[in-house]
């Protein structure tokens, strides 16, 4: 009895000890790997690869920083971190007058980070044909009363399919950005035919397995999954364009380009490890978006943050 | 009471007699016998199923590498596999103190009729049908926020599990204990030992296979549990492997749940790999468990 | 789980310790330590019974009872306007999906129990018997992506079924194989602990291995048979991670098995992760769901309690 329980426990030790001995392998070659502690970010789930990319390229070189991610969505996100449980909190839109008093009021200080860019894509079932979207459309589709029940009803050239869509749900910055920019509303968007997820991995099973749904969510997740999703050009009022790194770059494809932050607070950036993390992500942003499939910023953003994380680490 | 040999023996004795209706009961036969493959058939499909989707992933690396945002190709399991690993010790912990010692109450010192041991039983009926959810918010309510306060560490979702794996413990030390025969305590008790002697030295030995067997299954039951971890905020992508018992934590269901829910199908394939590691460590378990009753189980 | 059995041989009656035993200071305190730890499953129940209510409570103070338990629209992530809390669409997508589980379990379960029971040699009943504890052991997460990725791409679109990758025939199809174990190990109990003499008095009588079973053995055991069944709909109804993974986003209203659904379970899971505040409405719903499932599944083990201890009343 004896013999076994030793042998049980000499087995989950061996275990134990290949698993840290592989870390430690792995972290101890770049250099700098003296910083140490945890840092916590959450927030947006478009940013959150971005975050992980970002982390895991840091713990390369810094194998004693313990990070967490997480994917709430920017809305909880925000709340978190105006309760001063996070260090940064990963927004994809910025901060709200709403969080700010919040913010306030809890002495909650912090500084706003260009990191990345993103477009909204819109995506349709590879066997739902639709080219090209105008925002009126979209508007009249996904709008808090709509009762479109049929692609069709939008506009000719659209299939005759029953309506089922895929959205990212309320605590969202794609949403609050696509209802407040497309739907012109305080995020409030159609209720029926609709499922969201706070996952944009599970709307994009979700439309790629359902042969007449339409969806929005974050243009890497379409990137990334290019073969299962048919992407839909938007008509932001200039034509249609498709979302591409250069049309969302340089802005082009309109109304759904927008900048991703990340806020780390005053408190937080006084922490060694919170700072070294900053740094890092502003200096190698461009490999670290490429990593993470996401559209990098250009020279100039890079440098109006670079400049930014300066003021706030000086601060 | 009749067991499987004395009714396969009247059925043999009687089946002679009865006759006619030939196709009828084929057909029910048949019927019954499919019911009782779909079980298998089931399992089997789902296993060869894991097998294809993720044999290949499996490997050495796999299992000591960190997961891998940036690299699908090379993500591996080891912070969750040593979260599950530390849940499970902590757990145990946790679990076989109180469980027996309860188990002990009820059935050696306990008043049967008092109300108070027939409350502590129902209760613990009523706990076994519980949904884990429920355990889940029960450990976001009371350990991580409210009166513990622990945050979604490791501490925190050993005790959660624990509490839900409790009353199987229970049940089942209880049945260990109360197959110790009488005549063993009456012994023991007649050459002058005290209560708390008789059970330490007597009946707790005797039971303890039967113990052991029921602390295994209670944790093979929470090494597979998603859902509590889920509700009271454990990470699902960490890089780093827990420390200490105040650490940020995530263990392979939540990892599992974290790959298979991502619409890249090479991390669906390692969610599949992982799986299977799941699986192994099951496996392993729970041969444990039959060795230790087939070996060390004494018939009195 | 089953309800325990009244032990033959065991622990002496009480008083053969109370006149043997030196009642030392020693004795009493272990006495009371253990009484303490027997008390930590009575303070799980009021834990989790007062981490519900309260909330709860906070909850039904901002939306109405009657709103929550009879209102048909269940949005309650939604912002504005849109956000409402009728509970209905929940509770209705738990109990369909339960519903498929069981129309799949309850014939297969009963089947096995029966072929297990009446017609399986000592042999192979210890081959059976192992193969279903093993299904009860596989964790939950395992199914899920099972029928994720095998049973709706796999069935229910190679049999030409026009469903979307979430749905409810998928999640209900395997939450059927999931609580199978369950209802077969249960009513297996049940229908063995009908004594022998039965079986031979028929078989005596002519009747056929079919005939036995079903008429004489299975309403014999017929309150087991359905303590099964009580228990394996309970497991259902509180199973999370299968709907979680594979059944959808949404609480849909609607009989169509193709479409996506969401039960109690999975919404207090999703909702959790989602990381709500710590107050509002939007908190509260998680309890009140909570709560609502938690009396569900009291009230079905309070049932198969009552049914199990009636079919052992009746041959011990």
């Amino acid at each position: 009895m004896t013999r076994w329980l030793t042998i049980a426990a000499c087995a989950v030790l061996a275990l134990g000890a290949a698993a840290c001995g592989e870390e430690e392998k792995g972290g101890g070659g770049g250099g700098g790997g003296d910083i140490k502690g945890a840092i916590a970010i959450d927030g947006s789930s478009t940013v959150q690869p971005f975050a992980q990319a970002a982390l895991e390229l840091f713990q390369g070189e810094n194998p004693d920083v313990q990070i967490t991610v997480g994917g709430a969505g920017t809305g909880d996100g925000f709340e978190k971190f105006c309760r001063g449980e996070l260090d940064i909190a990963d927004a994809s839109r910025a901060i709200e007058d709403e969080e700010k008093a919040a913010c306030k009021k809890a002495s909650v200080a912090y500084s706003e980070v260009q990191v990345a860019n993103d477009g909204i894509a819109v995506v349709s079932n590879k066997s739902l044909p639709v080219k090209c979207v105008k925002t009126e459309q979209l508007k009249e589709l996904l709008a808090p009363k709509s009762k479109v029940k049929n692609y069709s009803e939008l506009g000719s050239g659209l299939p005759d399919k029953p309506v089922s869509l895929f959205s990212p749900g309320e605590e969202s910055g794609t949403f609050d950005f696509f209802t407040e920019t497309v739907l012109e509303t305080d995020a409030e968007q159609r209720q029926s035919n609709v499922q969201t997820s706070p996952d944009d991995n599970v709307l994009v099973t979700g439309v790629s397995g359902e042969s007449s749904a339409l969806g929005y969510f974050g243009f890497s997740f379409y990137d990334q999954n290019k073969d299962k999703l048919n992407l839909v050009e938007v008509d932001g009022g200039t034509g249609c364009v498709a979302p591409s790194t250069a049309t969302i770059q340089d802005g082009s494809y309109k109304p759904l380009s927008r900048p991703l932050f990340m806020y780390p607070s005053a408190k937080s950036i006084k922490k060694p490890q919170v700072k070294a993390f900053m740094d890092f992500v502003i200096k190698n942003q461009d490999k670290i978006s490429k990593a993470a499939k996401i559209v990098p910023m250009t020279s100039e953003q890079a440098t109006t943050s670079q400049e930014n994380l300066t003021k706030a680490e000086q601060g | 009471m009749n067991t499987a040999a004395e009714r396969s023996l009247s059925r043999k004795v009687v089946e002679r007699a009865s006759s006619g209706r030939r196709t009828k009961d084929l057909m029910f036969r048949l019927a019954l016998l499919f019911s009782t493959s779909v079980g298998f058939v089931v399992l089997a499909v789902l296993v060869i199923d894991v097998l294809l989707d993720g044999g290949s992933r499996v490997s050495l690396d796999f299992i000591t590498s960190p997961p891998s945002r940036i690299s699908p190709e090379r993500t591996g399991v080891a912070p969750a596999l040593l979260g599950t690993i530390y849940l499970m010790v902590l757990c145990a912990v946790f679990i076989v103190p109180v469980g027996v010692a309860t188990a002990v109450y009820l059935e050696e010192y306990a008043d049967r009729d008092s109300r108070l041991s027939r409350l502590i039983e129902v209760n613990i009926q009523n706990l076994a049908a519980v949904p884990s959810v429920v355990y889940g918010i029960l450990g976001l309510a009371f350990i991580v926020r409210g009166p513990l306060g622990l945050k979604p560490v490791l501490l925190a979702g050993a005790l959660t599990l624990g509490l839900l794996v409790l009353p199987v413990v229970i049940i089942v030390s209880r049945e260990a204990i109360r197959a110790v025969p009488s005549s063993i305590r009456e012994g023991s008790l007649a050459l002058g030992a005290t209560q708390w002697q008789t059970i330490w030295k007597q009946v707790l030995p005797g039971a303890l296979p039967g113990i052991a067997t029921g602390v295994i299954l209670a944790l093979s039951r929470a090494v597979g549990e998603t859902a509590p971890l889920l509700v009271i905020g454990a990470a699902t992508f960490l890089l780093f492997s827990p420390d200490g018992l105040g650490s940020r934590f995530t263990a392979m269901p939540l990892l599992i749940f974290e790959f298979i829910s991502d619409a890249d199908t090479d991390l669906r394939a390692a969610g599949a790999a992982a799986i299977l590691v799941l699986l192994a460590l099951l496996v392993v378990m729970n041969a444990g468990a039959i060795f230790l009753r087939n070996r060390y189980e004494r018939k009195w | 789980m089953e309800a325990t059995s009244a032990g033959a041989m065991g622990s002496p009656r009480p008083d053969l310790y109370r006149t043997r035993t030196r009642r030392s200071t020693g004795e009493a305190a272990i006495r009371y330590a253990l009484l303490v730890a027997a008390l930590i499953s009575v303070l799980t129940t009021a834990g989790i019974v007062f981490s519900l209510l309260e909330e709860t409570v906070v909850f039904f103070g901002d939306v109405g009872v009657g709103e929550f338990l009879f209102g048909t629209k269940w949005t309650p992530l939604a912002g504005g306007e849109s956000q409402s809390f009728g509970v209905v669409p929940l509770v209705f997508d738990t109990l369909y999906l339960t519903g498929i589980g069981l129309l799949v379990a309850t014939p297969l379960g009963i089947g096995s129990a029966i072929y297990l029971s009446e017609y399986a040699s000592p042999r192979v009943r210890r081959i059976l018997k192992p193969v279903l504890e093993v299904l009860s052991g596989v964790p939950t997460i395992v199914f899920g992506y099972f029928a994720l990725t095998f049973v709706t791409p796999v069935i229910l679109k190679g049999l030409g079924l026009e469903v979307g990758s979430f749905n409810a025939l998928s999640a209900g199809l395997v939450l059927g194989v999931l609580v199978l174990p369950t209802i077969a190990t249960v009513a297996d109990d049940a229908l063995t602990a009908v004594p022998g003499s039965l079986r031979e008095g028929a078989f005596g009588l002519g009747a056929s291995r079919m005939q036995v079973s079903v008429r004489v053995v299975l309403p014999a055991a017929l309150s087991g048979v359905v303590a099964a069944l009580v228990l394996g709909a309970s497991r259902a109804i509180g199973e999370t991670v299968i709907i979680l993974v594979a059944g959808g986003q949404k609480a849909n209203l609607t009989l169509d098995p193709a479409v996506a659904m969401q039960n109690m379970a999975a919404f207090i899971a999703a909702a959790s992760r989602a990381d709500i505040p710590t107050s509002g409405p939007k908190y509260g719903a998680i309890f009140a769901v909570g709560t609502t499932l938690f009396v569900m599944t009291l009230l079905l083990n309070a049932i198969s309690i009552r049914f199990v201890r009636r079919y052992r009343q009746v041959y011990e």
